[in-house]
């Protein structure tokens, strides 16, 4: 049963970090455009262009 | 939960939500950098369509940056000071696809969606503790016991109960805010089952009771919640459209002072200004013309076809666009004193009678509310009494009831069919704008149209071209393609589809109002008016052709047909509906056209009260009556309709008195809308019908107090998945 010790927290701070990344990417706009980003991979142009 | 949602509540979080016109007034002034322009573009939608703009608007110089949103169907330009929005639109257009600049001022309040983000964020949380919670439930049902049993629960409650304060909090608002004035809507129960679940979780948890509600209550809160966001984002998404179809008129005009023309907004312009036209702009203001001749096409204010000649001492209004020349303005209303304004006064006052219509999810709340607090209270009476004064036992049993027919599903029933209807709508370029439109559009018995603008592009088209003479049209060609008036246009492009070449011109003059004049294979011509060219005028919409001494010529016009047109029309009569066919236009040209169209009933010379009492007639006689139409002259006939339809090519004034939009050129889409309201309305009250057999179901072995969390867990998530997938079904 100590094991319970471990697995309890273990799994909540895996779903808080799963949590954690959804804040992240709602606050950074990733669903602004989830109809042309579905799109986009299609296209063989850079959206950033890397640095050369 | 649209349910609670009704604006008559007063105390819903609708009217919580700032409402379009709030924020319309309440919008930011420099939300952008001066350099940032947004373009509508109704007809992208592929990935092909996204690299063509982007990479099109980067040639254009002096663009720094593009970015194509797709799910809006617009672009954000980024470009140094000073790049007209004009060469934009130009080059996209020249690409093939619509474009329409939207002000941006206005669409900054969509921008930030702040409201939307705040509901996904209590979703998220709400679904986090769930499934966590849930995992614990899972090892008290399958048997812990004891000491387990009990860490387990308290473990839950530490989960739940924050998160229920958080999640939760858009539902004990808008409860709160009902009670206070004395009302109930679908929010109280909820929010009672949702704190009672956890305060009577709690109790049994500290006597070390066998079951614990914990699970229930979150899930209660999840489930709801999205119900929620859905509704949100079918409103949010009108609501931006609103706004973008506000924004589509640019609100500036070019105003003479001293001598220079300075670009001003129409609000800062005051009567005894000055305003110059130019070809092919809208008019501003209502005002009188001081300079110039030009002709004025009227048909989005009265619905005639024919342009009118314009001159000094003529008056014009706002909402007219100017055709051929410049002129000079000067202002006698403005604003909101502007004959546009006034007669869309008129409008507020007709759509008030339509603002009573009750939703199928109303009715539903107003029968469910009650009954689900006297059933409540009643399994507590009732068990308190044969238990003989065991409050624990009674509370139990009653609060299981509470949670099981709390309306999870129903919350669901309404929000997930509309959002996935119009989510297909939308796709096909109709934008809902009112979340009840598509009911209302499901029980349409009787389609009234407008005919210029609406069925016909207010585009004309040159009839009959091939009776004249090859010399003749080679020459009506050269004078065409030297004028940007709208018949000439017309005549250019049907005579270049036709193989034709204009005939070697010299001398080619515009006189703005009038024509055009040359030297056409060293004969003087005219095409223009006919008095001008010195002909004898025809009822029909025409330009006159003279060359040199010989009988001037009558080339006549007809309004082309909207693409799509004849399909919807087709499309409706089949479906049993009544067409009727009322215009402003003059009756011989109103007659061809429907002949054309196919539809028997026609009014024709309407004024715009005669559209409105027509309606309102029909609307008498029992009939639902669905208005399609675009200028002003019809608006207070589609604010008097049960529900109404508009292109975007309409007036400001029309689309914002219509339910609904129809972003592209195409008015195919029509009878698909029609077909959709009726598979809408349908699966919604599939919905309601299945989550009622539930609680038939459920609610028995609740009162019983058979209900344990396990079960109350799975017939909620069951119930709530099945309604979700019938609405999908819509798609």
């Amino acid at each position: 049963m100590e094991v319970l010790a471990w697995l309890i927290p273990v799994s909540l701070s895996l779903g808080g970090i799963g949590l954690a990344a959804f804040f992240w990417a709602l606050k950074a706009r990733q669903f602004e455009d989830p109809e042309g980003d579905s799109r986009r991979i299609l296209n063989p142009d850079y959206d950033d262009h890397p640095k050369d | 939960m649209t349910l609670a949602e009704t604006p008559r509540l007063g105390a819903c979080p609708a009217c919580v939500a700032t409402p379009a016109a709030e924020e319309l007034a309440a919008r930011p002034t420099a939300a952008e950098g001066p350099g940032s322009v947004q373009i509508s573009l109704p007809t992208i939608h592929c990935a092909a369509c996204i690299s063509a703009v982007e990479r099109g608007l980067a040639g254009v110089p002096g663009v720094r940056n593009a970015r194509v949103n797709l799910t809006l169907k617009r672009v954000r330009v980024e470009t140094d000071p000073g790049v007209p929005v004009e060469d934009l639109i130009s080059r996209i257009e020249g690409l093939g696809y619509e474009a329409h600049e939207l002000d941006s001022s206005v669409l900054a309040a969509t921008e930030i969606d702040r409201k939307g983000r705040d509901l996904l964020m209590r979703l998220a949380v709400a679904f986090f503790a769930n499934m966590n919670v849930m995992l614990l439930s899972v090892a008290v049902w399958s048997g812990a016991e004891g000491m387990t049993r009990d860490m387990f629960h308290w473990l839950s409650a530490m989960i739940a109960i924050p998160t229920i304060a958080f999640s939760g909090r858009p539902f004990f608002e808008s409860a709160w805010s009902a009670l206070r004035v004395w009302r109930l809507n679908m929010d109280v129960p909820i929010s009672l089952a949702m704190v009672l679940a956890v305060a009577l979780s709690l109790w049994e948890t500290s006597l070390s009771g066998k079951h614990a509600y914990f699970d229930a209550a979150i899930m209660l809160t999840f489930f709801l919640l999205l119900g929620r966001y859905l509704d949100y984002r079918t409103r949010a998404a009108a609501r931006s459209a609103a706004q973008e179809l506000t924004a589509l008129e640019v609100p500036k005009a070019w105003k003479i002072e001293d001598g220079a023309e300075v670009q001003v907004r129409i609000s800062e312009l005051v009567p005894g200004d000055v305003v110059r036209v130019r070809p092919g702009g809208r008019v501003p203001v209502d005002g009188e013309v001081l300079e110039g001749t030009s002709e004025i096409d009227r048909s989005l204010m009265t619905g005639e076809s024919l342009p009118a000649f314009a001159g000094p001492d003529s008056q014009v209004h706002a909402g007219e666009v100017n055709l051929t020349g410049p002129l000079t303005v000067r202002v006698t209303a403005a604003g909101k004193d502007t004959a546009l304004h006034r007669i869309a006064d008129l409008v507020a006052v007709a759509e008030a009678g339509r603002a009573n219509y009750n939703s199928l999810a109303d009715r539903m709340a107003r029968l469910y509310s009650p009954v689900v607090h006297v059933v409540g209270l009643a399994t507590f009476l009732v068990w308190f009494w044969i238990s003989g004064g065991d409050t624990r036992l009674a509370l139990n049993i009653a609060v299981a009831t509470l949670i099981i027919t709390c309306p999870c599903a129903l919350g669901l029933a309404v929000p997930a069919v509309t959002t996935a209807a119009s989510g297909r709508l939308f796709r096909k370029g109709l934008l809902i704008k009112d979340g009840t439109a598509l009911e209302r559009l499901a029980e349409v018995d009787t389609v009234v149209f407008d005919k210029t603008g609406t069925l016909t592009m207010g585009l004309p088209e040159p009839l009959d071209l091939d009776r004249l003479p090859r010399r003749h049209l080679e020459a009506a060609l050269a004078l065409a393609e030297a004028s940007s008036h709208p018949l000439a246009r017309a005549l250019a492009r049907a005579g270049r589809d036709g193989g034709l070449r204009p005939a070697p011109a010299t001398d080619l003059s515009e006189v703005p109002g009038y024509g055009v004049e040359g030297r056409v294979r060293g004969q003087r011509a005219r095409l223009g008016r006919a008095a001008w060219v010195g002909a004898e005028a025809v009822p029909e919409t025409a330009t006159y052709l003279r060359i040199g001494d010989a009988a001037p010529i009558a080339l006549c016009f007809a309004d082309s047909i909207r693409p799509g047109a004849e399909q919807a029309v087709d499309e409706l009569r089949a479906m049993g509906k009544r067409l009727i066919l009322i215009s402003g236009d003059a009756d011989a040209a109103v007659r061809s056209f429907a002949a054309r169209i196919g539809i028997e009933e026609v009014i024709s010379e309407a004024l715009p009260e005669d559209k409105a009492r027509k309606v309102a007639e029909l609307a008498a006689e029992g009939r639902k009556v669905l208005m399609v139409g675009d200028g002003l002259n019809d608006t207070a006939a589609l604010a008097a309709a049960h529900v109404s339809i508009s292109p975007a090519s309409a007036l400001d004034a029309a689309r914002v008195a219509s339910d609904i939009v129809l972003m592209n050129r195409d008015l195919g889409a029509l009878g698909d809308a029609a077909r959709t309201a009726v598979k809408t309305r349908a699966r919604i009250k599939e919905n309601f019908r299945i989550s009622t057999l539930y609680n038939i179901v459920a609610v028995p072995i609740a009162l019983f107090g058979f209900a344990t969390p396990l079960a109350a867990a799975l017939a909620m998530s069951l119930s709530s998945i099945t309604v979700s997938l019938n609405a999908l079904r819509v798609r």
